[in-house]
């Protein structure tokens, strides 16, 4: 063997791919990035809940207004979440469906809520609904006040999470076109039938994205909650607020603990995407494309 | 069924997509609109099919005013340009789809669906595909499982958009016999959309030559070959 022509194998690069030395700076670099920004805090959330024990982090958990807490906003999501999957739902088959004037503009109205800051739109519903206000004022007169009471916090929660299941179905549904259900109209399905047997199984998985994205959302929400609840205690104090009230009390063990229970939640959301994602992976794959 | 198309015109907001146009279509005939793209003949081919409504003019089936009549009342077979099969559904449940949509008093008895739906696989000669989803099919297998969609229904009338448009060169040729005989052995009035010439003249007992909104030309085709009306025909089937 002639020893010029023994060389190592060439090893071609793809024209997207970058050198070695780029590649690992740029992975440490996320992950350092990921470690600091997200998994950290996340830890540091159950390291203080646990820093007395598991049994002094459970009792706090059994006090009335903890409990209060976690049942209302179960309350709050259970009633708030079911409702903006519909309004986002339709909001999404009008705009993709459909054709007329003052399309752009409703995009934008749907994507308010993003750009608003919730203590603003806590602000409105207050100023709106306040005891105060022609509206407010008449509705606590026959005994429904809307402030400082649950359907104020349902309305600002509402407000805040309006965009998320609309965002998602809105790209998902323009790409699938109408065509789909233009076929079952000439079949002779009538409008809710195609609605549910081909509108509705299209868009399932981004609806679900958008319902849980929506529900963490729903469950967390802080600023325009704090605004309109009053956060009183065991009655419209919910998760977030009182984790708020507990840390501003000292009361460090029992704030993680509830801020722990958050952090569940949304961690069970996720698991559970993640679930039904792998379970499903064939007809996700069958679905998403043609 | 015979079809008329009585000074049908259709704009969208300020732009004429269709101009009065007149057409008469005889019973079991396999007519080709041809033309180039904005010519509107997808446009008069949904107002057939009642996915689009005139803006004047009447369409009569078998001398019966049919203008109003809901894109459901029209009983239309209606392939759609990319297909539009239910990307979520096996080709059993696609073709399946009519038959289950209709009112309980006139849906078949589940058997009689699936035989029905196993006779249609047969015609478009995939027999063995039922199970599938339209994604693991090939594109001329698309096209033939939505002709056999379109079928089921018993349709009064075939509408096909650009049947042949998202397929290649040597499919294109063999689907072509396809629908002719699909057409043969049903005798339905078949309405086809193409801007291939070849392809309207070798298929169509009738071509009706369309250009921006309006009809330039209605005849056989070798008879649009031996005379073309106007300089466009000329120019477009030379082409």
């Amino acid at each position: 063997m002639s020893d010029a022509t023994v060389s190592r194998p060439v090893r071609f690069r793809a024209a997207t791919e970058e050198s070695p030395a780029t590649r690992w700076t740029l992975i440490a670099v996320a992950v350092v990035g990921l470690g600091i920004l997200v998994f950290a805090p996340l830890v540091t959330v159950f390291v203080m809940a646990l820093a007395d024990g598991v049994v002094a982090s459970l009792e706090s958990l059994t006090h009335k207004d903890a409990r209060e807490a976690i049942r209302l906003t179960l309350t709050i999501a259970a009633i708030s979440v079911p409702l903006n999957a519909i309004f986002g739902v339709a909001a999404a088959w009008f705009i993709t469906k459909f054709d007329f004037r003052g399309k752009a503009f409703l995009i934008t109205l749907i994507d308010l809520p993003f750009s608003v800051s919730p203590v603003v739109a806590g602000l409105c519903i207050v100023l709106m609904f306040g005891t105060n206000s022609l509206v407010g004022g008449w509705l606590v007169a026959q005994g429904y006040p809307i402030v400082f009471a649950m359907p104020g916090i349902i309305l600002a929660t509402m407000f805040v999470t309006f965009p998320f299941v609309a965002r998602e179905l809105i790209p998902v549904m323009i790409e699938q076109g109408r065509a789909e259900e233009e076929a079952a109209l000439t079949l002779g399905a009538g409008g809710w039938r195609v609605f549910w047997t081909v509108t509705l199984p299209n868009i399932r998985w981004a609806l679900l994205y958008g319902v849980l994205l929506c529900n963490a959302r729903a469950m967390g929400e802080f600023g325009a909650v704090a605004v309109v609840s009053g956060k009183i205690r065991g009655q419209t104090a919910t998760i977030p607020t009182t984790i708020e009230m507990l840390y501003q009390e000292y009361l460090s063990v029992a704030a993680f603990t509830l801020a722990a229970v958050l952090a569940l939640l949304a961690l069970v959301t996720l698991v559970l995407k993640t679930l039904l994602e792998l379970r499903h992976a064939d007809e996700l794959a069958a679905t998403h494309r043609h | 069924m015979h079809i008329e198309i009585d000074e049908i015109s259709k704009s969208f907001g300020a732009t004429a997509a269709l101009n009065p146009v007149s057409l008469a279509i005889p019973s079991g005939a396999l007519v080709a609109l041809l033309g180039p793209s904005g010519s509107g003949k997808t446009t008069l081919l949904r107002i057939l099919g009642g996915l689009e409504y005139p803006t004047s003019g009447r369409v009569l089936f078998d001398g019966q005013d049919a203008t109003g009549l809901t894109v459901q009342e029209r009983r239309a077979g209606f392939v759609f340009q990319s297909y539009a099969l239910f990307r979520h559904m096996t080709v059993f449940d696609n073709i399946a789809y009519g038959l289950n949509a209709r009112p309980r008093a006139t849906r078949p008895q589940k058997a009689e669906i699936a035989r029905r739906v196993t006779k249609l696989l047969d015609l478009i000669q995939l027999p063995d595909i039922g199970a599938r989803y339209p994604s693991q099919l090939s594109g001329g297998q698309r096209q033939r499982v939505a002709l056999a969609r379109a079928l089921a229904i018993e349709p009064r009338m075939l509408l096909l958009d650009e049947p042949f448009g998202a397929l290649d060169a040597k499919v294109r040729k063999e689907l072509r016999q396809g629908l002719r005989d699909i057409h043969d052995t049903t005798g339905l009035t078949t309405v086809f959309v193409t801007h291939d010439q070849e392809e309207a003249m070798e298929l169509a007992d009738l071509v009706v030559v369309m250009s921006m909104g309006r009809i330039e030309q209605i005849g056989k085709p070798q008879d649009i070959r031996a005379r073309p009306a106007t300089p466009f025909v000329k120019d477009f089937i030379s082409a």
